[in-house]
């Protein structure tokens, strides 16, 4: 993975630069010794590395304000960082670069009842926030796998979702303001306590732009009122293609899961040997459906789900009957990332999504790829939505293998593209989608992209070397190419 | 009368704008014009029209997504939808009749660029929320696209979000798509009766902290009340609060049941049933409680129309303040987060009341209907801080340097 060219003129101005932050950010809050940065050296991408030069960790908005003042000013570059949690490295150090961690922004600062949101410091964990409000109540509905340690601020960042979100939306459905800081030290507030401000959606294009247009400080999210109720069904099935096809008829007979997860074989054991779930060993799918809802409406619902499972040859079907039961059927999902990790040294988890119509297509193909590249793969999938993720068995001691996991990977997201769907479904692009952007998108979108970019940081000093495979200056993206002598209207001359 | 340009094919649109940029000539973005009122006048010698990018290109109900040409009449598509028993969530308004037009006239795209939504945006989301890609050519001559067919997709910037009510100034549509969800089989309505704002806010926050999932809560004053097509509505001569729950029968049976009982203590309790519930709803949704007489007086009158968002428990000192200040009519949607408001009377519209009123609450006021001379004076959207109004200047260059595309529909320049 290639990043930007180091700037050697930072790199030698680096005491000086110390300096200048300890002026701003007095005490401990600048780090500048190795074996303190090295903590910092990657996020939840491990396969990537890199030091940074200076880490930083302010506390208030305006200590940021100033710190990217100054870096402005002196041509040297951030990384924001929250929790660093980030599958896709959009957290990974730059050499020339100042990490920007937000770790002590981690107060909750209003709790509003009467307009039933929160706001929150950008460090505050994504589970803080629903336990703040939990007692009353209420919960935060965007809820990523790592929410007991992801920080909201990154969550804005990514645009984070989990698997409630066919159903209650991803992070930009439940922002609903946020603060924050420009490169060149201006502070800006978009959106509020209200809906839908107009003029152009800021909020909206901040949301999952991975820290490359500005430093969050505050974020307003809407809690929502706990479900009455909430119960699950295991099923097993034959094949994949018929769990794909009990899918498409739940949501073909207009019923919206709160939560839709599908695993493949290799997943069901995985996860069975390591928590003993319960899960059927001899189904090739497992389905497990949460209704949730109003306790009348869920009981009903569950009996049509239950008969829609029937219809498509379910080998097994599990009810809950207690929280305890539904726990237990979400155990073995919510632990499959971990349990693939006892049977394999090392895995690597793909993010792809993709129209679920062409799962089994999609499952033997990647069977496939997976002879072919000699290496074994588990899937879980959120069924609902579409998005899947294949974890890639490898062996990072035996030469080669990372290489070839991260080739296979790539020839995985390749697929998803070619069916209709995307490289990313919840993880980001980061560094390690970067480079397969061209898959999707047309030099002329990627430009379009960056130039939303640029009119947010025109020196491209925020989070460069990320998202985008090929960095523009914003002078050149900026220009207009008119492309005359194509009229096809005879009307046209005379404008 | 402009000249229009009506493009079949995203590639005669971009030859069009390709050649007005050549000649930086603007042009004026429309669809069939049915919103054309509503934002800064552009008084254009061009017009591109997107009347024939017309048609659902795909739809798959099991997919949940529908993809279509932005000229494809919001008709048709609902009648697809009605088909597979789904819809578009966030309950898309036909503002024809407020803003002195025909019902029925407006299109997907006009939706979408307009970024609307009806009573349903409280629990679904606007047209942003559902809108997961699009293709359309910027101000440079340039198509791109952004986004996909899928929800789950966070691979580059989300331009949908920045092309949703940006009202065709970043962008020609030439291709949205969208999410579609199952409709309820059932709605029910409960209605309270709540003489004041204050508690009718109450009532409605009280619904929407439940857990029964409600799925719109209004207020309309006596006023407002009283021109409703439901008769129960019209004839109670009093205030009331609704509140709609959605879904399956016995779910919404045993709902409706409990909202009665828990919100008894604020007011007489009344119920409507599906037929009359998507009657009211629909007057709501379609702002057709602010009275009628619009289309005589629309050219010459001094009646304006707001529409204005702000944080909901705001609501009930907003409006005493407005009412302190002016002429004016109102009701209240999305849980009191929307205030929609006829002004009598004012020669800036209430422009200067409104925006004062408003520096303590935050939001947005919008001027959905006003002369075109007092349009051409007062700010329709609401004025951004600096920073932002900078940004939005950024956001206009990046898409449509040459000041091309609805120039000045929002915003001086923009």
């Amino acid at each position: 993975m290639r990043m930007p060219d180091p700037d050697r003129d930072v790199l030698a101005r680096r005491g000086e630069i110390i300096a200048a932050l300890r002026r701003i950010v007095p005490g401990e809050g600048v780090i500048a010794e190795e074996e303190e940065l090295r903590a910092y050296e990657c996020d939840g991408l491990t396969a990537y590395r890199q030091l940074p030069m200076i880490v930083v960790l302010p506390e208030t908005t305006q200590q940021i304000s100033d710190i990217l003042k100054y870096c402005h000013g002196s041509g040297v570059k951030i990384v924001p960082r929250g929790a660093g949690t980030s599958l896709s490295g959009g957290a990974l150090p730059l050499e020339d670069g100042i990490t920007l961690g937000l770790g002590k922004f981690n107060r909750i600062l209003d709790i509003d009842y009467a307009n039933r949101c929160v706001t929150a410091q950008p460090g505050v964990t994504n589970l803080a926030i629903t336990h703040a409000v939990e007692a009353d109540g209420f919960y935060y509905a965007p809820d990523p796998s790592s929410q007991i340690a992801c920080s909201i601020g990154g969550n804005v960042a990514e645009n984070s979702g989990g698997v409630h979100c066919l159903k209650y939306g991803l992070t930009a459905n439940n922002l609903l303001g946020i603060e924050m800081v420009l490169m060149d030290g201006e502070t800006v507030r978009l959106g509020g306590k209200h809906l839908d401000s107009g003029g152009y959606d800021l909020l909206g294009i901040v949301t999952g732009s991975e820290g490359l247009l500005g430093v969050i400080t505050e974020v307003t999210v809407r809690m929502l009122r706990k479900p009455a109720t909430a119960r699950a069904l295991l099923i097993g099935f034959p094949s994949s293609e018929s769990a794909g096809d009990c899918v498409a008829q739940i949501i073909g007979a207009g019923i919206i899961p709160g939560g839709m997860e599908m695993m493949d074989k290799p997943a069901i054991h995985a996860a069975e040997a390591f928590v003993n779930a319960g899960y059927p060993l001899d189904a090739e799918a497992l389905l497990i459906v949460e209704l949730d809802g109003p306790e009348v409406e869920v009981d009903e619902l569950i009996g049509r789900v239950e008969a829609i499972a029937r219809e498509n040859q379910a080998d097994s079907v599990r009810i809950s009957t207690s929280e305890a039961e539904r726990d237990n059927f979400w155990a073995g999902r919510k632990a499959a990332f971990p349990a693939v990790g006892r049977i394999s040294p090392d895995y690597y988890c793909m993010d792809g999504t993709i129209p679920r119509h062409r799962l089994s297509e999609v499952l033997t193909r990647m069977t496939e790829l997976s002879e072919h590249y000699d290496l074994r793969v588990a899937n879980v999938f959120h069924a609902g939505d579409g998005n899947l993720h294949p974890l890639i068995l490898y062996d990072a001691n035996k030469p080669g293998e990372l290489e070839k996991a991260e080739d296979f990977g790539s020839d995985i997201l390749r697929l998803c593209v070619e069916v209709g769907g995307v490289l990313t479904g919840e993880h980001g692009v980061g560094v390690e989608k970067r480079d397969l952007m061209g898959e999707m998108f047309t030099e002329i979108d990627l430009n379009q992209q960056q130039r939303v970019k640029c009119a947010f940081d025109p020196t491209q000093q925020l989070n460069p070397g990320k998202v985008f495979p090929i960095l523009h200056r914003c002078a050149e993206l900026g220009r207009v190419h008119i492309h005359s002598g194509q009229t096809r209207f005879p009307d046209l001359p005379r404008f | 009368m402009p000249e229009k340009f009506d493009p079949e094919t995203t590639e005669d649109v971009r030859a069009i704008v390709a050649d007005a940029l050549a000649s930086k000539t603007p042009l004026e973005i429309a669809g069939t014009g049915s919103k054309r009122a509503i934002g800064r006048a552009v008084d254009l010698n061009y017009v591109l029209s997107t009347v024939r990018l017309s048609g659902v290109s795909l739809y798959e109900p099991d997919e949940l997504v529908l993809r279509a040409g932005p000229g494809t009449p919001m008709k048709q598509i609902q009648l697809q939808l009605d088909q597979h028993g789904q819809m578009l969530a966030f309950e898309p308004p036909d503002y024809g009749p407020l803003l002195g037009g025909a019902a029925g006239e407006g299109t997907i795209g006009g939706i979408v660029a307009g970024n609307l939504a009806g009573p349903r945006r409280i629990k679904a989301g606007a047209a942003r929320d559902h809108f997961l890609g699009v293709e359309a050519v910027s101000g440079r001559g340039e198509v791109f696209k952004s986004g996909g067919r899928v929800v789950k997709n966070v691979t580059g910037y989300d331009l949908c979000k920045l092309m949703a009510g940006s009202w065709g100034t970043l962008g020609v549509m030439t291709q949205v798509t969208v999410k579609v969800l199952p409709a309820p089989e059932k709605t029910r309505t409960v209605l309270i009766s709540c003489a004041d704002a204050g508690t009718a806010i109450d009532a409605m926050t009280r619904a929407l902290s439940s857990p029964h999932d409600v799925s719109a809560a209004a207020w309309m004053p006596a006023p407002a009340a009283a021109r409703s097509a439901v008769s129960y509505v019209a004839a109670a001569h009093t205030a009331l609060a609704a509140v709609r729950v959605e879904g399956i029968g016995s779910s919404v049976d045993a709902r409706c049941d409990a909202l009665r009982d828990e919100l008894s203590e604020f007011g007489e309790i009344e119920e409507l049933h599906t037929h009359n519930s998507l009657k009211l709803w629909s007057e709501i949704r379609d702002v057709r409680l602010l009275g009628e007489g619009f289309h005589e007086v629309a050219d010459t009158g001094d009646d304006a129309i707001w529409r204005i968002s702000i944080p909901p428990a705001e609501a009930p000192g907003l409006l005493g303040r407005l009412h302190a200040g002016l002429e004016m009519d109102a009701f209240l949607d999305w849980g009191g987060g929307l205030i929609w408001a006829r002004v009598t009377g004012m020669v800036d519209a209430g422009s200067y009341v409104i925006r004062r009123a408003m520096v303590s609450t935050g939001g947005h006021a919008l001027l959905v209907r006003a002369r075109d001379d007092q349009r051409a004076v007062e700010p329709v959207f609401h004025p951004e801080a600096a920073g932002v109004e900078r940004l939005t200047r950024n956001i206009k260059e990046a898409f449509d340097p040459e000041r091309i595309l609805n120039p000045g529909r929002m915003f001086d320049g923009i």
